[in-house]
């Protein structure tokens, strides 16, 4: 079966933009993480950026793979465990730490990728979902290293190469911006690369691309485990800015959310999952304190976005500055 | 008594039962996911919240109504069946002519709407059903003790399994079912609705969730979250059995909650991860599943 997007804007990724347009606007969303600690609540915006990386990281697959993962919750949750712990007890500096569960993510990728990628579309969502379901059990299970039910608790935020404090909330805010625009770059830099045409050409038409001689499985593989790996760094910055890793992160529901993300923003275009989750992460926030049902408003738009918003927010604005082109 | 590999035979065939028990669930439900995507090719996502549903269903006639057992096993699949009848026609049915992935997201969308709202009302807690009056107590069998309830339970559902078995396989109405899951373009051209018959399906195929969770809902106690983990493990034993049958769907259902009941007895630490375990290993040697065909 081809996975097909009819959502996703054809050519290049940055959409319709120039490149001149695009760098503008990029450097403006750069000047305005820089300041926005100056006007709004640096935890919150701290808690968006780490959920803005792990839909990036998740949107690698689903958008430019067209893999469906239902599992990714897993990598999140396994590598905030594996960095809180390192951090906590093997006395890790907090970016070794962060790279630690960056590791465990790619390796747990790995092998769900290795398990999955035997099985297409709906089969290959299942799978994962089952596969993260297992690793939550496990957490929930060896409660030595997760704590079980009351998750890993004062996860140290440490000082940076050993030198530079995160205690101050300033220096660990420009810390999160600094991990988010290194793993950004590298995102794009492999969505641009031949590689990254490859991935797209598996997306559009598979069975060309295999009669084309590419080994299709390999190149799933291996953007699933570097997806899994980014999703890892988010997991385990997640972990040391809120100093908590729980079971929460490792929940099958997170890997709806990052789906939902994804699907608001915009299905494999580059900053839509950044836009959707920066959504999503204020829409809880507020919603925590209305007395709504978080589930219930979350799912109705779960639906909303399938049934008529399939492009998501920047996939219908790269359309309609398609459209007025035309 | 005799002793089998130092397990005493009480806790052995006790936790037998407790596996068969949760086959005959997986097994119905796999059983409604199976018949639905043969004729949709959609996951539906919402299976487990339409199994909570039922249970619901039947506590509110219960409660509000003081309709019994007896009148939930009837009203409360055909009301899971209207539900998913009117969320067919509204919505999902516009969404055949994508990806089936779409489909999958959408239902796991409703599954979450409904999920929360009975969250909303009830929490977390259970509220309790009580068995009917003609199941209360049990017998002893001289091995184990056999509560009637959940012997009716394992009856019931062999006997629905075996009737939706009978109806698609061996009757006129199953074989244009199947006929519309090969090719449904050409049985329209043969003058029978396929719109409708999709239709119909779905709201079968939640139907049986439905009845699924007015049978559990004496068992455990009925809550809002009783489908969501469900659902996950029903996912794994889909990937096992394969989709491609209802045979298939219905043995692996039973096969693995009797395979789960004995790791429970014998490595009970390993009890929740044995069948997603079974599932990778299923995988690795026949990845098309048991029963399934590679398509």
């Amino acid at each position: 079966m081809s996975v097909k997007y009819s959502t996703t804007p054809s050519g290049t990724v940055t959409g319709r933009f120039s490149g001149r347009a695009s760098l503008i606007i990029g450097v403006i969303l750069i000047v305005a993480l820089l300041a926005a600690p100056y006007v709004l609540y640096p935890a919150f915006v701290m808690k968006a950026l780490c959920f803005a990386l792990f839909a990036c990281a998740f949107n690698l697959v689903l958008g430019f793979v067209g893999l469906l993962s239902f599992g990714h919750a897993a990598f999140f949750g396994a590598a905030a465990y594996a960095t809180g712990y390192s951090a906590k007890f093997f006395g890790l500096t907090p970016e070794l730490a962060i790279l630690f569960g960056g590791l465990v993510g790619g390796l747990f990728g790995f092998v769900f990728g290795w398990v999955a990628i035997r099985r297409q579309g709906i089969y290959f969502a299942m799978i994962t979902l089952a596969l993260s379901q297992m690793v939550f059990f496990l957490a929930l299970q060896i409660t030595d290293v997760t704590g079980g039910e009351d998750g890993l608790q004062g996860v140290p935020r440490g000082e940076l190469f050993g030198l530079i404090s995160l205690e101050e909330p300033l220096v660990m805010y420009y810390f999160v911006v600094a991990v988010f625009l290194i793993c950004f770059a590298f995102i794009w830099r492999v969505v641009n690369s031949p590689f990254g045409a490859v991935l797209k050409s598996i997306r559009e038409n598979e069975p060309r691309a295999i009669s084309l001689g590419y080994n299709v499985d390999r190149f799933k593989l291996i953007a699933f485990t570097l997806s899994a790996a980014l999703t890892g760094v988010a997991g385990g910055t997640k972990a040391i800015t809120v100093q908590l890793a729980s079971l929460t992160d490792v929940q099958w529901q997170m890997s709806g959310e990052v789906i939902l993300m994804t699907l608001l923003g915009g299905v494999g275009t580059l900053v839509g999952p950044a836009v959707g989750a920066t959504l999503v992460v204020s829409l809880e926030n507020f919603l925590a304190t209305s007395g709504l049902p978080v589930t219930t408003v979350i799912g109705v738009i779960f639906v909303v976005c399938v049934l008529v918003f399939r492009r998501g927010i920047v996939g219908e604005f790269n359309a309609f500055l398609g459209r007025r082109k035309h | 008594m005799f002793e089998l590999i130092g397990i005493p035979p009480q806790a052995l065939f006790g936790q037998l039962l407790l596996g068969l028990i949760n086959g005959s669930f997986y097994a119905l439900l796999s059983l409604g996911l199976a018949v639905i995507f043969g004729m949709l090719n959609v996951i539906n996502f919402a299976h487990g919240a339409l199994y909570m549903l039922g249970a619901f269903v039947a506590w509110f006639l219960l409660q509000y109504l003081g309709l019994g057992y007896w009148w939930a096993l009837l009203l409360s699949p055909i009301a899971v069946g209207a539900i998913g009848i009117v969320i067919e026609k509204t919505m999902l049915q516009r969404l055949y002519k994508l990806d089936h992935l779409y489909g999958l997201l959408f239902t796991f969308g409703i599954a979450l709407i409904v999920e929360g709202i009975f969250k909303h009302f009830y929490g977390v807690s259970g509220q309790s059903y009580t068995t009917p009056d003609l199941f209360k107590g049990g017998t002893n069998l001289g091995f184990m003790f056999l509560p009637y309830y959940r012997g009716w339970v394992v009856v019931l559902s062999i006997a629905v399994c075996a009737a939706t078995w009978y109806a698609i396989e061996k009757t006129r109405l199953g074989s244009y079912l199947r006929a519309a899951t090969e090719n449904p373009r050409l049985v329209q051209s043969f003058g029978i609705n396929v719109p409708i018959m999709i239709t119909l399906t779905y709201g079968f195929g939640v139907a049986l969730a439905g009845l699924a969770g007015v049978m559990a809902a004496p068992i455990y106690s009925v809550n809002p979250l009783m489908g969501s983990n469900l659902i996950i493990v029903v996912f794994a034993v889909v990937v096992i059995g394969g989709m491609g049958s209802i045979f298939g769907a219905v043995v692996s259902g039973y096969l693995l909650g009797i395979l789960e009941g004995l790791t429970k007895v014998f490595m009970p630490e390993a009890a929740n991860i044995v069948v997603f375990v079974i599932m990778v290993v299923v995988l690795l040697l026949r990845p098309a599943g048991l029963f399934g065909r590679e398509r």
